[in-house]
């Protein structure tokens, strides 16, 4: 087994990112725009990068699949964003912030990321605040925080519960006035088809107009991947329905590895599903847990209205579990935990697979306009949704596929296995291990655009060799070649089943087998089914249209035809990580009260999977993970 | 929600194959439909019915489907996002309609949004208008801490409700002049009302309007039907707060601030 080399700084963990920030090589002013980047996706971490890298001088071309770079699916962050500012003044420094993220995310992130990422996240709430991203204040005019889970300070900056809107338009904003003077060019409605690889170096991407059809080429000396997280593998889940996973799978075809691919967050306060036509699953931000009690009743197969359960038929079964961080668990404990209440039949709603979130007593004891004040937009989407008043009655919730802590391999300085492709925000998978703290994913998107890629992106311009264009012509010309075949050959099956009756199909194999829990016999029959699945896409869809004309069923077909694929590889890493850890849950290997058990002996180690060629199983590559500033524990949140 | 009673509607959906080709309405009747989906998930189990039937499914924009992204948006019976108040399409249920309605669905409708097909329009002269000064000109780096500038409790408030704007462009296809008033008003007010923007005051609220003119809006006529249609009750305060920042530029501005 080969291990991969995280090129982790030498020095105190404090010093390290200033050592290396020194270390590195920079380019002159006047020879950035000498250089082009690529930037694919406009989410926090695309745009945070884009408008840095264009400020800075280079010569940036920004793509994303939406009709405009404000839409990402950031927007729709709803809790806030960590930072480690200690305004609250509450015990917390760069320090705690490390020490939560590392523990949060269950020993299994990388030491010197997560320290980086705490020192930077103070200049990123400078930033935000700059640009006049609306945060919450006191009456004094200063800043104001809440708590998240799996911690217990407050260092969560909000915006109502459009946090990750406010800070995507002050990127955006960022992002259009370089798009206005000229030194970002931006592609809307674009898609990358393909990751262009000359002399083991990233040198550009294949992108497809959406509107002509065109495929077009595009050449760089460095391409940035920042195109999000692969949730909707489930096919339900939190994500918006462009979501996708072909960006980062293309590039893993390439070569580049793909990290822990297993690692998903399935959070634990979602609207549970509730008909057969659905086509999302909407989130109930985790800051709610801060004013809500979670329960479920005492007797299994209750089926009263919520509010006729008296108190004492009642399980309040966190606060009862984990008196120390009551229903501020982490995302992996509180869905765990929800899934077995209704496993055991105490579950609520028509299903049965629901429990309550209740407000009632922060309701009497703060007044409803406060509550109303801090999340009425949620409560007000809610009865929206479900047709009940969460000001009257309980919420039900239920955990929701939502973040996956899994990407592609990055070092350090945030580059892939190809030199030259850098993988930025939930796209790669350094900084969460294997469950990620609430708003800290704003936050790492952030931190890696606005305050980690463009220097070390500068780090690489300035070393590497990039005068040999010799290949350039015929390595793009291949790369064309098979993205237009690869259409046609979609086009083609001509056969009777629609994109999304698949894509139905391999969501309801991942949550039954890839989902809160794991085994080893769901693993295997996960992976036979989505094979059998996969050959019956390639002989039985039926894509209507054409690719001359936008056709969102043609797009929809190849982001499917990656989620086939992927599916399998995330259910065979699944299966080789035989402990449990975060959000990972192999039912082997948990304690009697169904707490996850590690195995440090044998797996502390990101497994990073290399691509092989179409049915062989890929390759595995370790980084092994060395722990000098924490000890390594069980979690414990009780 | 224990016993679904299905719905029969008849929609009346405009159909344009691309930019250059002309549209036509054309009615496709959508049975059994569950008051429980939202209006975007009614359109999606059709699609799924042209398909399976070979026909060309009904192309719209959409993504997060939880009415903060901004990227859907139609004209149902006449109204954006339909009847439903303070929410986009996406938000809109299938609850709000009775058994046997007939709903008309088109494009936003605008000289500045061109049509791309069936349901899906151009709305890129939004971003236009950002991009010509809807902002704060900083670079990344070197920004003063977060707390050193106090800015009161309520001022935030009011600059966040001007804030929620998701640029749909549902207050231009609402505005008989195709207006993108109450959009450029709520990025010109959020950031007048708080003290980072001060520095370009004056000529953001000149540089965005005139990037208005130029991008085939019409002018603000006191209509009032935009926070009406606004998914996010935008409120037209702004606009009066826009009035009041475009005479300051006016009264007070040097003259050679131009915009860019």
């Amino acid at each position: 087994m080969q291990q991969l080399d995280a090129k982790i700084p030498d020095g105190s963990l404090a010093e390290k990112w200033d050592c290396h920030r020194m270390e590195m090589k920079l380019v002159n002013p006047a020879n950035r725009r000498r250089f082009n980047i690529i930037v694919v996706g406009t989410g926090l971490a695309g745009a945070s990068a884009s408008a840095s890298l264009a400020e800075m001088g280079y010569n940036v071309k920004t793509f994303c699949i939406q009709d405009s770079p404000r839409r990402a699916h950031s927007i729709a962050a709803q809790g806030g964003i960590n930072a480690a500012k200690n305004y609250a003044n509450d015990g917390d420094s760069i320090r705690r912030f490390f020490y939560d993220t590392i523990k949060g995310g269950d020993f299994r992130a990388r030491e010197a990321n997560v320290y980086r990422l705490g020192q930077v996240s103070n200049n990123v709430i400078d930033q935000c605040v700059a640009q006049g991203v609306p945060f919450a204040r006191e009456y004094g005019g200063l800043l104001t925080n809440r708590s998240f889970g799996g911690v217990q300070v407050s260092r969560t900056f909000y915006a109502r519960g459009q946090t990750g809107q406010q800070l995507l338009l002050g990127a955006y904003g960022a992002l259009s006035r370089q798009i206005a003077g000229g030194q970002v060019k931006m592609f809307p409605r674009y898609e990358m088809q393909d990751l262009v690889v000359v002399n083991d170096q990233a040198r550009g991407i294949i992108a497809r107009n959406l509107i002509t059809g065109d495929l077009e080429p595009y050449v760089a000396d460095a391409v940035v991947l920042a195109t999000g997280g692969y949730c909707n593998v489930f096919y339900l889940s939190t994500n918006a329905i462009s979501s996708n996973a072909s960006a980062i799978f293309r590039a893993y075809k390439k070569g580049a590895c793909l990290a822990n691919p297993s690692f998903v967050q399935i959070h634990p306060t979602g609207i549970p599903h509730y008909s057969d036509h659905q086509s999302k699953l909407t989130l109930m931000s985790e800051s709610l847990r801060n004013d809500a009690r979670v329960w479920v009743p005492k007797n299994s197969g209750d089926k009263r209205p919520a509010n006729d359960i008296p108190e004492n038929e009642r399980v309040y079964y966190l606060e009862e579990k984990y008196p120390s961080f009551g229903n501020l668990v982490p995302r992996d404990v509180a869905s765990r935990n929800a899934k077995q209440q209704c496993d055991a039949g105490r579950g609520v709603g028509p299903t049965g697979r629901a429990v309550y979130m209740d407000f009632s007593e922060a309701i009497k004891r703060d007044g409803r306009d406060v509550i109303a004040r801090k999340y009425g937009n949620l409560f007000d989407m809610y009865k929206n949704i479900i047709d009940q008043d969460p000001y009257e009655t309980p919420m039900m919730i239920y955990p929701s596929a939502h973040f996956t802590m899994g990407g592609l391999w990055v070092d350090y300085n945030l580059m892939s296995t190809i030199p030259g492709l850098f993988v930025l925000g939930e796209a790669n998978f350094s900084d969460h291990g294997a469950n990620r703290l609430g708003a800290n994913s704003l936050m790492q998107a952030l931190a890696d655009g606005y305050f980690i890629a463009p220097y070390t992106i500068a780090g690489y311009l300035a070393e590497a060799d990039l005068s040999d264009r010799s290949s350039d012509q015929d390595a793009f010309k291949e790369s064309l070649q098979a993205a237009d075949t690869g259409i046609k050959r979609l086009l083609s099956i001509n056969g009777k089943r629609t994109v999304d009756s698949f894509h139905k199909e391999l969501g309801r194999i991942m949550e039954d087998n890839v989902g809160v829990t794991r085994n080893e016999t769901g693993l295997n029959a996960a992976i036979e089914k989505v094979r059998g699945l996969r050959e019956e896409f390639w002989q039985n869809l039926k894509v209507p249209g054409n690719d001359r004309s936008y056709c969102l069923n043609l797009q929809k077909a190849g982001r499917l035809a990656d989620f086939l694929e992927l599916g399998e590889l995330m259910a065979i890493d699944a299966l080789d990580r035989k402990e449990s850890c975060g959000g990972h849950l192999r039912e082997e290997s948990q304690s009697e009260e169904g707490e996850a058990i590690r195995d440090d002996e044998n797996f502390c180690h990101v497994s990073a999977w290399k691509y092989k060629g179409d049915g062989v199983r890929p390759k595995l590559y370790k980084e092994q993970l060395v722990f000098e500033n924490v000890e390594l524990t069980q979690r414990s949140y009780k | 929600m224990s016993q679904i009673e299905y719905i029969s509607l008849t929609l009346k959906v405009w159909r344009q194959p691309g930019p250059q080709e002309r549209g036509r309405f054309e009615t496709i009747p959508a049975a059994d439909v569950d008051p429980n989906m939202s209006f975007l998930e009614m359109l999606d189990a059709l699609n799924e019915k042209l398909i399976l039937e070979d026909k060309e499914p009904i192309e719209f924009d959409n993504d997060c489907r939880e009415g903060i992204c901004g990227t859907c948006g139609a004209m149902v019976n006449g109204i954006p996002h339909g009847h439903g108040r303070g929410m986009t399409i996406c938000q809109l249920h299938m609850r709000a309609f009775n058994d046997g309605d007939t709903i008309v669905v088109e494009p936003f409708r605008a000289r500045a949004f061109k049509v791309i097909k069936d349901l899906i329009v151009d709305r890129s002269a939004l971003d236009k208008i950002i991009q010509a000064g809807g902002y704060i000109s900083v670079n990344t780096g070197g920004t003063p801490d977060a707390n050193a500038i106090p800015i009161a409790q309520e001022t935030v408030e009011e600059a966040m409700d001007a804030a929620a704007c998701v640029g749909c462009g549902a207050c231009v296809a609402s505005c008989p002049n195709a207006s993108a008033m109450l959009f450029v008003s709520a990025k010109v007010s959020q950031l007048a009302l708080l003290p980072q923007g001060q520095p370009e005051a004056t000529r953001r609220v000149l540089a965005m309007l005139k990037e208005m003119d130029n991008c085939g809006f019409g002018n603000c006529t006191n209509h009032r039907v935009c926070e009406n249609a606004c998914p996010k009750e935008v409120s037209i305060t702004h606009i009066a707060r826009f009035n009041r920042e475009f005479l300051k530029a006016g009264l007070f501005g040097r003259s050679s601030v131009e915009a860019r």
